[in-house]
């Protein structure tokens, strides 16, 4: 069987600072798997490589065996055309911490921009997919609200919907609750909650605790660029077998 | 005083006016779209990461911006035939104003492009958008609802600068005047109705501009 997403000995600087120090990572289908860490670890940077918002200088990562971002010729490493990145950038989707609305465009608008414009589907088409996802979130009746009028939980469940309404193989979430006020943070994590039971396959990264424990059947401790310690959440977190990871647990708040 | 108004003369000669009027109108419109499409390019240009793109288009917007436009005016229409350009006086004056709008307008998009999330772009790629989708489907709307008030101030101040096709003897809403005050000496009352056309003017403009910006308003 092949890996759905296969990262080897990621390397990443930002100039001189070496961020990702060799980060290896292993998914199959419908494997969700939360990553955790204290701040500046390298997760959003992780995240961000696997759909290319950040270029990185060493390693390799692949999705179905297609290879992101970098091709070898003749022995040299160079970057993929524009178009064909764009092209690759289908196979995951991204929610960010920011949400990242379109704010000129209406909750449904900004679900059919990408289906009309990549997919080249039709309007009534993209129309029709984006109120279905845009049920599954709970915010059909919300489809003509401007992102302004809504909720930042709300605003965040759309531009998940945004996401996935593009099919693809593999979702990231990066800290998609750390910009929200507490009371809306399950309506956001419950969404991604019932994506898990769908079958589908997630990269999370999160400082909620407690839901990585029930929905990760895998948890990615990060620290200092490198992988700290990863397992099965019922493990790690109960007995960790790094001090650091230890450490960060400790500081942790499981609500 | 001494100076009892008399408006007859300036009543009798107000078609001329009000042609003058249309004519600054039309320089205005031509100009300003024109200058609308060379502002873009060249704002997008400055915000380029390649020096090849905004290095001149820095250079254009400083030179332009620190010459008077009277000079410009007078620059494209006498100069520019001795170096083999020549056009006539409503076409010279065209391209001078649309040259001037356009340094200033990429002035005012390249601000309202730096007020555009960066986020927007990452979202916009991270669904697939190429780059060229993302400016005209994400940054230029989304930049342009950001402009509106300032660009409403820099059209009308563009639209009074059609006055300046006088010294060209361009027959615009300046010289008209100019010529029925020499006519029949109405001084005061030539200039008094000029103002008020320029000023009623404005205050149109203004108004649709508003008009567009509550249309197009993003919600918040
Ligand atoms: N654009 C950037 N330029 C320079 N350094 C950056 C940039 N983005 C992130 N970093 C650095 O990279 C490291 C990892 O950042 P990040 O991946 O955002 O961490 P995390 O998401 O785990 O908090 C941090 O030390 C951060 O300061
Ligand atoms: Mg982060």
């Amino acid at each position: 069987m092949t890996k759905l997403l296969e990262i080897r000995d990621l390397h990443k600087r930002y100039g001189a600072t070496e961020v990702l120090k060799g980060v290896d990572c292993d998914m199959a289908k419908g494997d969700v798997v939360c990553v955790i860490g204290s701040s500046g670890s390298g997760k959003t940077t992780m995240l961000r490589c696997i759909n290319m918002l950040e270029e990185f200088q060493g390693g390799t990562i692949r999705i179905n065996d297609e290879e992101i971002g970098y091709e070898t010729v003749g022995g040299m490493r160079r970057r993929k055309r524009e178009r064909e990145i764009a092209r690759q950038r289908l196979l995951t989707g991204m929610a960010f911490q920011q949400f990242n609305l379109f704010p000129h465009l209406t909750a449904l608008d900004n679900v059919t921009l990408g289906l009309i414009k990549v997919k080249k589907l039709s309007r009534a088409e993209a129309r029709t997919i984006a109120e279905r996802w845009l049920e599954r979130v709970g915010l059909l009746a919300r489809k003509d609200h401007y992102p302004g009028q809504l909720s930042g939980g709300q605003q965040q469940r759309v531009a998940i919907a945004r996401a996935i309404a593009m099919n693809p193989l593999l979702m990231l979430f990066d800290e998609v609750t750390s910009a929200l006020d507490p009371e809306l943070v399950n309506e956001v994590l419950q969404v991604i909650k019932d994506l898990a039971r769908d079958g589908m396959s997630m990269l999370i990264v999160t400082h909620e605790m407690r839901f990585a424990y029930e929905v990760a059947n895998r948890v990615i401790f990060m620290n200092q660029g490198r992988i700290g310690e990863e397992g099965d959440p019922r493990e790690m977190f109960v007995t960790p077998k790094t001090e650091r990871l230890a450490e960060f647990l400790k500081t942790s708040t499981f609500r | 005083m001494g100076y009892t108004l008399n408006f007859d003369a300036v009543w009798r000669s107000f078609d001329r006016l009000l042609a003058g009027l249309g004519l600054s109108l039309m320089l205005a419109i031509v100009a300003i779209a024109i200058g609308c499409v060379i502002g873009l390019v060249v704002a997008f240009a400055l915000r380029s990461p390649s020096g090849l793109l905004r290095r001149p288009a820095g250079l254009y917007v400083t030179v332009i911006r620190n010459t008077p436009i009277l000079v410009l005016v007078l620059f494209t229409y006498f100069a520019l035939p001795q170096l083999g350009v020549r056009l006539d006086k409503i076409n010279s004056f065209i391209a001078t104003l649309a040259i001037y709008s356009g340094a200033y307008l990429a002035e005012v998009f390249r601000a309202g492009l730096i007020a555009v999330p960066p986020g927007l772009r990452e979202a916009g790629l991270a669904i697939g958008l190429t780059e060229m989708q993302i400016r005209t489907s994400i940054t230029l709307p989304v930049m342009l609802r950001n402009v509106l008030p300032a660009l409403s101030s820099t059209f009308i101040s563009l639209f009074k600068d059609t006055s300046l096709a006088a010294a060209i003897a361009v027959p615009e809403l300046t010289f008209e005047a100019r010529k029925i005050n020499v006519e029949t000496f109405r001084v005061v009352e030539t200039w008094i109705v000029a103002s008020c056309l320029y000023v009623a003017t404005c205050t149109v403009l203004a108004a649709l501009m508003r008009r567009i910006e509550r249309r197009l308003a993003i919600l918040r």
